[in-house]
C-alpha cells in the first residue's frame, strides 16, 4: 500500500529526514517510534502534505502512485489520513457541517452520491459510538472549546467518518489520561480492517498496549535506527532511547546515526 | 466650489420649499435642521470622524428627494415568515399602509410617524424624543434627514406590553438618482418589550441615496432586540444613525448586518444615563470589490452598573475598504461598569484594507473594561487542517470565512434571517454549504 524509498526532506532548508526507508502492507499496524526531534513528526507531516515541508529526495508509492504528486486534499480524498498532534479549531463550524462536507467531497471524488443532511446524520450517530462520543459534540464548533482528550477524540471520529485506506496517527496519545487514552485506540481498533493500514506516531509505549504494532521502526536522527516487532518497544520502555543512537546498533539504519 | 454650492441648493432645497406643512413645532424642527445642513454641508475628510470616508461624490451628485412612495413594489418576498401580521413596508422613505401588515401587534402602535406627530395621543411624546437622540446641530447628515420628516415610522409599546412578534420595517431603497430619508422613532415604556427588525433592501439596482435614522427610547426595565439588514443596490450610498438612551435596568441589544451599498456609514451611539442598564453592539460587514463601509460607535456608559459588550467582525475581499470606529466612555462616577469591545477583520485579498481604532475613556476607577481589534487573514495551518480531510483550499477558506462570519450570524434570534444570511455569505464566497 506504502512504499517509501530513501526519503529525504526538511523544512526550511534544514534536512531533518535522511533517508527512510519503510513499507507498509495492507492489515498492517506500523509504529514509528523514536525521541524527540527524531523526525516522527516530520515523517507524518510529509505523509499528509504539509506545505512547509520539502522533499529533497526520495519517492513515497501509495497504491503504487507517487503520492508526493498530489496536494494534500487529493490524498485525503485518495484516503489518506492524518490524525493531528494539536487539531485546529474551526470556530463557527459545526462537528456535523464540517463532517458532511469532508464525508461528501470523498464522495464526489469516488463518483458516489453526496448524503444530504439526515442522512449523513445517522451515519455520524453510528460512527460516533467508535469513539463514544456525545451528539452534543456533533452541534459544537470543531474542536473549538474541546479537552485535550476530546480533541484526540474527535480526531478518531473524523478518521472512523472518513475510512481511510492509511491513517497516519501523530502523537494521538500525547496529552491523553488512562481513560481517553483506552477510548481512543479502542476506537482505532475497531476501525483497523485486512483492507486498511495504520501507521502510530508516538514517543511512549503506552499507546502501544491497547494498539499493537505488527511492526516497530524506530528514527533516531532523521533514519531508521532499529526495526522489530511489538517486542521492540517493550525494550525502548525498559532502556529508553539512548542505546539506540550509538552507532554499533544503527544496524537496519543504512548509515550510523550522527 | 460655487457651482456646488448652487447644485446642492438645486436639489435639496428647492425639494424642502415643496415640502407639505406639517404641525407647527415639527415646521419649526424641520427648518431649523435645514439651516443647520445649509450651513454643515455633508461631513468633509478634513473632520476626524470622516477621515476614511469621502462623501465628496456624493455630495457632487445632483439626487433628488423623493416625494413619494407611490411605485409598484412586491414586498412580500422581502417579509420574514417570523414577523407575519408585523411587517411595516417604507417606500422611499414613506410608509405604505396598503402594502403593510399590523394585525399581529396589538397593542403596540407602529404607524406613520408625521401623521402621528399631529395625532393628540402622540404629539407629546414624539416632540419630547424625535431629534433628541440624533442631533442635527452637529451633523449636517442628520440635519438633512431631520428636514425631509415626511413620513417615516412611530413605534410606540406600551408600559408592561411583550410584543411576542417580531415586528419588521422593510425600507425598499429609492429609484435611480433619488435620495430619501427614512426616519423611525421608537419609544418602548417601563417593563416592556419587542424585537424590530430594519431591513434595508435595494428598490433599484441604481444609485441613490439613503439617509436614515432610529431613535430607540427605553424606559425603565424595557427590553429591544433590533436587528439592522443593509442590502442596499451596490452603486447606493447609505448613511444612517441609530440612537438609542437606555433607561434604568433596560436592556438594548442590536445586531447590524451591513452587506450592501458602494459607500455605507453606520453611526451607533447608545447611552446608558441610568442604573443598571445593559447593551449588545454587535456587527458584521461583508464587502468586496469597490465597496466602502464604515462604522463608527459611541457607548456611553454615564452611571454605575451598566454593561456593554460589543462584538464587530468584518469580512473584505477585492478591493474593498472597511472602517470601525468605537468609542466606549465611562464617565466620572460610573462605577462597576463592564464594558468588553472587539473588532475582528478577515481579508480575503491583499488590496483589501481596514482601518480600526477602538477607543476606551474612562474616568471612573473601579471599572472592568478590555477592548481589541484584530485584522488578519485565513491562517494557513487552519487551511492544512481542512486539507487533510479532503476539503479543497478554495471551499476550506470559505468554509473559515462561513465560520467566522457565524460568530455573530449565529447570535441572531430569528431563524429565517440566520439561514438567509448563511445564504449570503455562502453565495459571496461562490459556495454551497447546505446545513
Amino acid at each position: 500500500m506504502l512504499e517509501i524509498k530513501n526519503l529525504h526532506a526538511g523544512i526550511d532548508g534544514k534536512e531533518i529526514l535522511k533517508g527512510i526507508n519503510l513499507t507498509v502492507n495492507k492489515g498492517e499496524i506500523h509504529a514509528i517510534m523514536g525521541p524527540n526531534g527524531s523526525g516522527k513528526s516530520t515523517l507524518a507531516k510529509v505523509l499528509a502534505g504539509h506545505p512547509q515541508y520539502e522533499v529533497t529526495a526520495g519517492e513515497v508509492l501509495y497504491e503504487g502512485r507517487n503520492l508526493l504528486e498530489l496536494s494534500p486534499d487529493e490524498r485525503a480524498r485518495e484516503g489518506v489520513f492524518m490524525a493531528f498532534q494539536y487539531p485546529i479549531e474551526v470556530p463557527g463550524v459545526s462537528n456535523a457541517q464540517f463532517l458532511r462536507l469532508a464525508y461528501n467531497e470523498k464522495r464526489k471524488h469516488l463518483g458516489e452520491e453526496e448524503l444530504d443532511p439526515l442522512e449523513f446524520k445517522d451515519l455520524l450517530k453510528e460512527r460516533a459510538k467508535v469513539v463514544e462520543m456525545d451528539a452534543s459534540f456533533m452541534t459544537r464548533s470543531v474542536n473549538e472549546g474541546f479537552s485535550g482528550g476530546e480533541k484526540k477524540r474527535n480526531e478518531i471520529l473524523q478518521m472512523a467518518v472518513l475510512e481511510p485506506k492509511l491513517a497516519v496517527l501523530d502523537e494521538t496519545d500525547s496529552g491523553l489520561d488512562i481513560d481517553a487514552l483506552r477510548v481512543v485506540a479502542n476506537g482505532v481498533n475497531q476501525l483497523l480492517t485486512p483492507n486498511n493500514a495504520i501507521i502510530v506516531v508516538t514517543h511512549y509505549q503506552r499507546l502501544l498496549n491497547y494498539i499493537v504494532p505488527d511492526f516497530v521502526h524506530v528514527l533516531a536522527s532523521g533514519r531508521i535506527a532499529r526495526e522489530g516487532g511489538k517486542e521492540l518497544a517493550l525494550e525502548l520502555e525498559s532502556k529508553g532511547y539512548d542505546w539506540i543512537k550509538t552507532p554499533d546498533n544503527g544496524k537496519g539504519a543504512g548509515a550510523p546515526a550522527q | 466650489m460655487v457651482t456646488e454650492l448652487v447644485k446642492s441648493e438645486n436639489s435639496y432645497q428647492a425639494a424642502f420649499r415643496e415640502l407639505a406643512n406639517a404641525a407647527p413645532w415639527l415646521d419649526l424642527v424641520r427648518s431649523s435642521a435645514m439651516e443647520r445642513f445649509e450651513q454643515l454641508g455633508f461631513p468633509s475628510v478634513r473632520e476626524e470622524d470622516w477621515k476614511y470616508t469621502n462623501l465628496a461624490t456624493l455630495a457632487k451628485e445632483n439626487l433628488v428627494p423623493a416625494v413619494n412612495g407611490d411605485e409598484n413594489v412586491d414586498a412580500s418576498r422581502f417579509a420574514y415568515p417570523e414577523t407575519a401580521g408585523a411587517h411595516l413596508v417604507v417606500v422611499n422613505g414613506f410608509l405604505r399602509d396598503d402594502l403593510s401588515q399590523t394585525s399581529a401587534l396589538g397593542d403596540v402602535v407602529a404607524t406613520d410617524l408625521l401623521s402621528a406627530s399631529g395625532d393628540a395621543r402622540y404629539t407629546k411624546i414624539i416632540r419630547k424624543y424625535l431629534a433628541r437622540n440624533a442631533g442635527y446641530h452637529n451633523n449636517g447628515l442628520t440635519a438633512l434627514n431631520t428636514a425631509f420628516v415626511q413620513s417615516g415610522v412611530f413605534v410606540y409599546v406600551p408600559k408592561n406590553v411583550k410584543l411576542e412578534t417580531p415586528l419588521q420595517i422593510t425600507f425598499v431603497g429609492g429609484t435611480a438618482n433619488s435620495a430619501t430619508f427614512p426616519r423611525v422613532l421608537v419609544v418602548a415604556e417601563e417593563n416592556s418589550s419587542a424585537t424590530l427588525i430594519e431591513n434595508f433592501v435595494a428598490g433599484s439596482e441604481g444609485r441613490y441615496f439613503t439617509n436614515a435614522i432610529a431613535e430607540v427610547v427605553l424606559k425603565d426595565g424595557a427590553h429591544l432586540e433590533h436587528y439592522r439588514l443593509q442590502r442596499e443596490s451596490k452603486q447606493a450610498f447609505h448613511v444612517s444613525n441609530t440612537s438609542a438612551e437606555l433607561g434604568r435596568a433596560s436592556r438594548y441589544d442590536t445586531t447590524s448586518i451591513n452587506l450592501g451599498a458602494h459607500l455605507s456609514r453606520h453611526d451607533v451611539s447608545v447611552v446608558m444615563d441610568h442604573e443598571g442598564a445593559e447593551t449588545s453592539v454587535d456587527g458584521l460587514y461583508m464587502v468586496d470589490s469597490d465597496q466602502h463601509t464604515d462604522t463608527h460607535s459611541v457607548i456611553d456608559h454615564k452611571q454605575p452598573h451598566c454593561n456593554s459588550h460589543q462584538l464587530y467582525k468584518g469580512i473584505l475581499d477585492g478591493n474593498a475598504r472597511a472602517v470601525f470606529n468605537g468609542k466606549i466612555f465611562v464617565r466620572e462616577g460610573a462605577q462597576k461598569t463592564d464594558a468588553m469591545q472587539t473588532n475582528k477583520n478577515l481579508l480575503l485579498s491583499d488590496r483589501a484594507r481596514v482601518d480600526t481604532k477602538p477607543q476606551l475613556e474612562i474616568y471612573a476607577d473601579d471599572v472592568k473594561c478590555a477592548h481589541g481589534a484584530a485584522v488578519g487573514q485565513i491562517e494557513p495551518e487552519e487551511l492544512f487542517y481542512l486539507e487533510t480531510r479532503g476539503i479543497g483550499p478554495e471551499l476550506g477558506r470559505s468554509l473559515l470565512t462561513y465560520g467566522f462570519a457565524e460568530e455573530v450570524i449565529a447570535k441572531i434570534k430569528l431563524e429565517s434571517i440566520r439561514s438567509e444570511l448563511d445564504a449570503i455569505v455562502l453565495r459571496q464566497l461562490h459556495t454551497s454549504l447546505e446545513t
